[in-house]
């Protein structure tokens, strides 16, 4: 498919024009084209979580995304969390709190909690379960991961998604 | 800390840490060390990895279940610009298998296929799209064969054999039969007996990272494969094998694997086509397979029926146990002839069991190939054999606790197939599970459609029977490595596949030597540098790889005693390492630090090494398949589940899980119930919802939007207890935690299932169908009410 008119997005709070051909997904511009490999894919069907970046700060499957759709959009991905090398109050606890096993559905987790924690700074185990109900983990049986929420709600809120 | 089986009625308090030793890293909470790359995204896993010049692979998939391939036309497919090489199947026709007697798998389909999704040509090119096309043009002519979609066909005399190697006329890939003591007889005395006809669908790991491999053929001769595997050594034999390679020209890396849980432990098909392809165009070329493909490559757990016969005496002392099980193999062997002995001889824990026999029979069909999961051959095998133990606890009107505590093994004993048992923590499980849950006042006792369950597991720790590998050598080996800058570098070939091996080994080595644990880095895999481990299966990684490293580091610390004793003037013998510095036991003052006495060892002689293995000891009869089932150490458990049925929908809610554990001393109890928590979510996916489902042979659910894992929602809460001793053997007394943990949750569902229809589910999964078809007839036949309370129950 050929490529056409350039496409505008600020990934991670970088400014991109690039040009982008129309059936390229979101998932294949951020691992492919800009490196960003802290995005997973597990499924290419949109069931798995793995995937989940934010658009706008709404978590969003970016292998059913087309690219194009994120136009004029910002997107963040795992490698957009925290600043200057710190980890933010989320991502320690998931390190404290064994919330990752092999790591691969860790990037979604985080994203989708991040956007939770951002609009409910407190919020219910059974929010928590809801907002994350997108995401597949198979390791750990969601118990530590679901701690390491409630944890980082304790301890601190993340910073602010750009 | 509790005892083995003579334990202490009052369990230890869950979590309590490991006592006595004053270790200061062993028995921790420790987070894993490569925890921090996984949150950030920076842990870089097979499909992250770019090379120059990278060609894209993919393959062409069976469209026929079973068909002799009658020809493949390439050409059109060969002549698309950008296409760079593809192949089919007699390129490298060489078989292959995880195990040495039953090679018989092959990169590429030869003559035929044999189940639907099987790899059928190869093809590499510039870019995803040209692979796409090229695919599309390639021309498979197949001649139909009779598809055998069911083993209790293909255990019979078949017209068309699946393989050739097959026994008989028949598909079966494997038959076993055991006798010991006098089974007929056993039931001939009984006062009492159950029966219990188990019947369970295949399931998938369902690992959340596809397959991937990337392979690189360079000028030099070499061959290097990345791949997401958790056997790198079976995989680098494999590829030697097939392509004619000689071992040490080939190179494989393990990076990060995103789960594996037995799915990632044969050397794969896709593994040496892509390092066929690489070979071929002598290119770099990366191969990702889609979700539906690990579907059809599968390699899951096993379909099975079978049926166990239980005999007790009139005081319920269990005499005699009966089992016959067939398993649907799929189209390969894969670890079957090891599926196929595990089925009956790992019932023979945790129970005293004085006589056994078991008929097994694996038949090959066109299915998708069955493999090894995450508590291979213990799972199935299991959920009948407590189920049978929980009717006939009713049958004789028992507490199946109590019943359970009367017929546990001993520690340090050996069963009636010559298991050796040692450390046993059965008792301590069961009683924590007991009285954690507040069973005596709830067992018969919640509402109708609330119950609760109990079951025990019993589990290997480590397969003591090395595959491909003559026993002289050892199972695992741990190197070490440190140098002017004073860090020390692990090199081991086990593979981390997120259960947090690379942690132990920091752990471990960082323990011995007194150091901190970010001294220390995790060099795996990469068998260039990595001495031989045989990987991540059979839950023997803590155990073998645990001790290796132990000993690797004790022979490092002689070194350094031996440099600080020197710089001190003091007897090596007499020094502790402790706070990164050498001193003399009781005087901290009179000491070196840890980097002053790296540098005093090196004077002269440069970077100290050191190296360590291990060995299981020899073991298990001289009947044929003794060895099957024989480990150094096992693992034991109790759980008590608590579920609610929606009596409108038949939906079963599993509302909490006592787990208790007995994996030796808990190195690591934050990994250790990550271990559990994670297996629990793996046997309820069984048990509840997870089913490879097939029209004939064709599967009809290959993504998992219709193959149902449990949500975060649909997870119960999980209480862990740590209650084993320290096993004599294990390294600083620890043992498996990572597939005995499975075992025990689907029986004591199952169980609690019954506990609040009255109804004994043996038809697995157990889904809302199901329930409220057997909750409607219970109502029409007026048997819709709680089994009767056994009065010792409450008594205790």
């Amino acid at each position: 498919m050929t490529a056409s008119a350039p496409l505008h997005l600020k990934v991670n709070g970088v400014p991109l024009e690039r040009s982008v051909p129309p059936n390229r997904i979101l998932l294949d511009l951020l691992r492919e084209d800009l490196n960003l490999t802290g995005t997973k894919r597990g499924c290419d069907l949109g069931t798995c979580g793995c995937c989940t970046v934010l658009l706008d700060g709404v978590p969003t499957l970016s292998c059913l995304t087309l690219a194009r759709l994120a136009e004029g959009a910002e997107v963040t991905t795992i490698e957009g969390l925290g600043e200057h090398g710190e980890l933010t109050a989320l991502q320690r606890a998931f390190v404290e709190h064994g919330a990752t096993q092999c790591g691969f559905c860790t990037p979604g987790f985080l994203l989708a909690a991040t956007a939770l924690l951002r609009d409910h700074p407190t919020p219910s185990r059974q929010e928590i379960q809801e907002a994350l109900s997108g995401n597949l983990c198979r390791c750990t049986g969601y118990v530590k991961i679901l701690e390491a929420v409630e944890a980082a709600c304790r301890t601190g809120l993340p910073a602010p998604s750009p | 800390m509790a005892k083995s089986a003579s334990g202490p009625a009052v369990p230890p308090h869950p979590l309590a840490p490991a006592s006595g030793k004053g270790y200061r890293l062993i028995g921790r909470r420790l987070p894993l060390v490569d925890a921090a790359l996984k949150v950030t995204g920076r842990a870089e896993y097979t499909d992250d990895l770019k090379r120059p010049g990278l060609l894209v692979g993919r393959l062409l998939k069976s469209t026929q279940a079973h068909a002799r391939i009658a020809g493949v036309d390439v050409s059109a497919a060969r002549a698309l610009p950008g296409v760079a090489a593809v192949l089919t199947g007699r390129r490298f026709p060489t078989p292959f298998g995880v195990l040495p007697m039953t090679h018989d798998e092959t990169a590429l389909a030869v003559e035929k296929v044999r189940h639907y999704g099987e790899w059928v040509a190869a093809v590499a090119a510039v870019d995803e799209e040209t692979c796409e096309k090229a695919l599309r043009r390639i021309e498979v002519r197949y001649e139909p064969l009779p598809v055998y979609d069911d083993p209790g066909v293909s255990e019979r005399p078949v017209t068309e054999k699946i393989h050739a190697r097959a026994l008989r006329d028949t598909n079966i890939q494997k038959e076993v039969f055991q006798h010991f003591g006098d089974v007929p007889r056993a039931f001939q005395e009984a006062f009492a007996e159950v029966k219990v006809q188990g019947r369970f669908a295949g399931v998938n790991h369902g690992f959340t990272e596809p397959h991937c491999v990337l392979a690189e053929a360079s000028p030099d001769g070499r061959l290097t494969v990345w791949s997401a595997t958790q056997v790198p050594h079976y995989l680098l034999r494999a590829l030697s094998e097939v392509l004619g390679l000689p071992l040490h020209r080939i190179r494989v890396i393990k990076p990060e694997v995103g789960g594996g849980f037995g799915g990632k432990s044969d050397p794969f098909p896709h593994e040496i086509a892509c390092a066929a392809l690489a070979v071929e165009t002598g290119r770099p070329v990366k191969l990702l397979l889609d979700r539906e493909d690990v579907f059809y490559v599968n390699h899951g757990r096993h379909p099975t029926r079978n049926l166990v016969r239980l005999a007790a005496d009139e005081k319920g002392t269990f005499t005699a146990l009966d089992v016959e099980a067939l398993l649907d193999g799929g189209a390969f062997s894969s670890f079957g002839v090891v599926t196929t002995y595990y089925n009956g001889v790992l019932a023979l824990g945790p129970y005293r069991l004085p006589s056994f026999r078991y008929h097994g029979v694996r038949a090959y069909t066109n299915h998708p190939p069955s493999g090894a999961m995450r508590a291979h051959g213990g799972t199935n095998i299991r959920y009948s054999l407590e189920m049978a133990v929980d009717a006939l606890a009713e049958r004789l009107g028992r507490d199946p606790v109590a019943l359970r505590l009367q017929n546990l093994l001993p520690a340090d004993t050996q069963t009636v197939n010559e298991f050796r048992i040692t450390s046993n923590g059965a008792e301590a499980c069961l009683l924590a599970a007991r009285d954690r849950s507040r069973w005596r006042e709830r067992f018969r006792q919640l509402p109708y459609g609330e119950g609760i369950g109990v079951a025990c597991g019993f589990y290997i720790s480590g397969s003591n029977s090395p595959i491909h590998f003559t026993p002289r050598f050892p199972q695992s080996t741990v190197h070490l490595k440190v140098d002017v800058d004073g860090g020390v570098t692990i090199h081991s070939g086990a593979a981390d596949i997120g259960q947090g091996s690379k942690t132990l080994l920091a752990q471990v080595v960082a323990e011995v030597l007194g150091i901190r644990m970010d001294r220390t880095r995790v060099a795996a895999v990469d068998s260039d540098t990595a001495p031989v481990d045989l990987g991540s299966y059979s839950s023997r990684v803590t155990f073998m790889m645990g001790n290796a490293a132990k000993r690797a580091a004790e022979e490092l610390r002689e070194a350094l005693a031996q440099a600080a004793g020197d710089i001190l003037g003091e007897p090596p013998a007499g020094l502790v390492f402790e706070d990164e510095r050498i001193h003399r036991d009781g005087s901290p003052e009179v000491g070196v630090d840890f980097l002053a006495a790296v540098h005093r060892a090196m004077e002269h002689r440069g970077a100290l090494v050191a190296s360590g293995s291990y060995e299981s000891p020899p073991m298990g009869g001289t009947f044929k398949g003794a060895k099957a089932g024989t480990a150094p150490a096992y693992s034991f458990s109790a759980y008590v589940s608590q579920v609610k049925v929606d009596l409108e929908t038949g939906f079963v809610d599993v509302k909490k899980v006592w787990a208790a554990f007995d994996c030796g001393r808990p190195l690591n109890p934050l990994a250790v119930e990550g271990q559990i928590e994670g297996s629990i979510h793996m046997g309820l996916g069984q048990l509840l919802s997870e089913s490879m489902d097939y029209r004939g042979a064709r599967l009809m659910n290959p993504s998992l939007l219709d193959y149902k894992i449990l949500a975060p929602q649909q997870m119960p809460e999980v209480e862990c207890l740590l209650v084993g001793g320290e096993d004599p053997e294990g390294p600083f007394g620890a043992k498996e935690a990572g597939e005995g943990p499975l075992i025990p949750v689907l029986p004591s569902v199952g169980a609690a299932v019954h506990d609040a229809l009255g109804i004994r589910f043996l038809d697995l999964p157990l889904t809302p169908d199901k329930v409220f078809r057997a909750l409607e007839r219970a109502r029409r036949e007026g048997t819709a009410r709680k089994p009767p309370l056994p009065g010792e129950t409450r008594e205790g």
